[in-house]
């Protein structure tokens, strides 16, 4: 498959939020803005890149037994390394997120996508996988954190346009799960994929 | 008094599934049924109070004297993951009837995200129930990990319940399966707001 097919494959086909339904925590919790949403996408797109590549390139050298705690102390790595790098440079986006950042060493779609692809294929190819991948995570929670950002505080982006202060319920967590719910609906009906 | 209202926090203000989005897939992927719920529940429980005790331990006399808690992350999780492991082989030897009831959902715990998010929740956060904001000590902590394992007991069975009458009403074809379970799981959390305030 061609490199441009891969990234196409996670973004549409594969989309981890829509279709293959992992990672759903980082999902529900941190999309109370599109800003929010799309910080966390990113910050997780970081470490499955990055995971992918090491993890496709040393795949070869780990015993089949003991692989998935090897493939947990190296995505752990990256996301120290997230951490550090973020604490840096945009403190207040890491504060936002909080508890969510150490917490992608747990999401499953890092460790799916290690499981299921880097770990037979070429380096690549992987981090085109882990690049499709992640921009599909991070394009459902930007969308996911807008309507809620519209519906709930009358914003979009950080710009306000409207006045009042919306429906507070799609800022809480009643609100992730009902605009999860029909943004999936959509997607499905989109593509057709009943 | 102040364990009550730990408890009472844990289990109903602050529910770890429905207001903070921990341990949502194991509460979306083992919910349809009421007796699978309680399993996982109880090996959760069991997990996170001891993991949250040995985190706890291993933050306050290794992580802080050497100074290098940035490798927090990594250290508990490959903590969580090893103690999963040894609670199984433990149980399976001194209990084999506990090891049946748990035993396929144990592996599962490692990556259930309440576990290690439970664990730094309490080492990073300071609480205050009904009185000053302080960093807990290790009996408030393993009381809280405790309650909130509970917390997300009662949200999945809850869940499970209403789920399995899910299963016979006449769902539309597109919100077949997670959709409609998210639906259901929103107004759940509708429901439980009611709560916030309480403590």
């Amino acid at each position: 498959m061609s490199k441009g097919g891969i990234i196409l494959k996670g973004l549409v086909k594969d989309n981890p939020t829509f279709v293959l339904v992992l990672g759903m925590c980082p999902t529900l919790g941190t999309t109370t803005s599109a800003i929010n949403g799309f910080g966390m996408g990113v910050a997780t797109m970081f470490v499955l890149i990055l995971s992918n590549i090491f993890i496709s390139l040393v795949a070869g050298g780990i015993p089949d037994k003991v692989r998935i705690p090897c493939y947990i102390v190296i995505i752990a790595s990256f996301v120290t390394i997230l951490q550090l790098v973020m604490q840096a440079f945009v403190p207040s986006m890491y504060e936002v997120l909080g508890l969510f950042i150490p917490l992608i060493v747990v999401n499953c779609i890092v460790l799916g996508r290690a499981e299921a692809f880097a770990n037979k294929n070429g380096v690549l190819d992987s981090a085109c996988d882990g690049l499709g991948v992640g921009l599909g995570f991070t394009c459902a929670l930007t969308l996911i954190g807008l309507v809620r950002e519209i519906l709930g505080s009358g914003s979009a982006f950080g710009f306000k346009f409207m006045e009042g202060d919306g429906i507070l319920a799609f800022v809480l967590a009643p609100g992730a799960f009902f605009v999860l719910a029909y943004l999936m609906v959509i997607f499905r009906k989109l593509t057709g994929n009943l | 008094m102040e364990i009550l209202i730990i408890i009472i926090s844990a289990i109903f203000v602050n529910n770890i599934v429905l207001t903070q989005f921990l341990g949502i897939c194991p509460f979306l992927g083992v919910s349809t049924k009421v007796d699978t719920a309680m399993g996982m529940a109880a090996a959760v429980c069991f997990v996170m109070a001891i993991s949250t005790l040995v985190t706890y331990l291993l933050q306050y006399y290794i992580l802080v004297p050497l100074g290098i808690e940035f490798m927090q992350t990594l250290t508990f999780i490959l903590v969580i993951a090893a103690l999963v492991q040894m609670i199984e082989i433990i149980l399976k030897k001194i209990s084999p009837a506990l090891y049946k009831a748990l035993g396929i959902f144990l592996p599962l715990i490692t990556t259930n995200c309440c576990v290690l998010g439970v664990a730094i929740m309490v080492v990073s956060k300071e609480f205050a129930f009904g009185g000053e904001a302080h960093m807990l000590n290790l009996g408030e902590s393993v009381l809280y990990s405790v309650a909130m394992a509970m917390g997300f007991g009662v949200a999945l069975i809850l869940f499970a319940g209403i789920r399995e009458q899910l299963e016979l009403s006449n769902v539309p074809k597109a919100f077949k399966g997670v959709p409609i379970a998210l639906v259901t799981a929103g107004i759940l959390a509708l429901a439980f707001m009611g709560f916030s305030g309480l403590v």
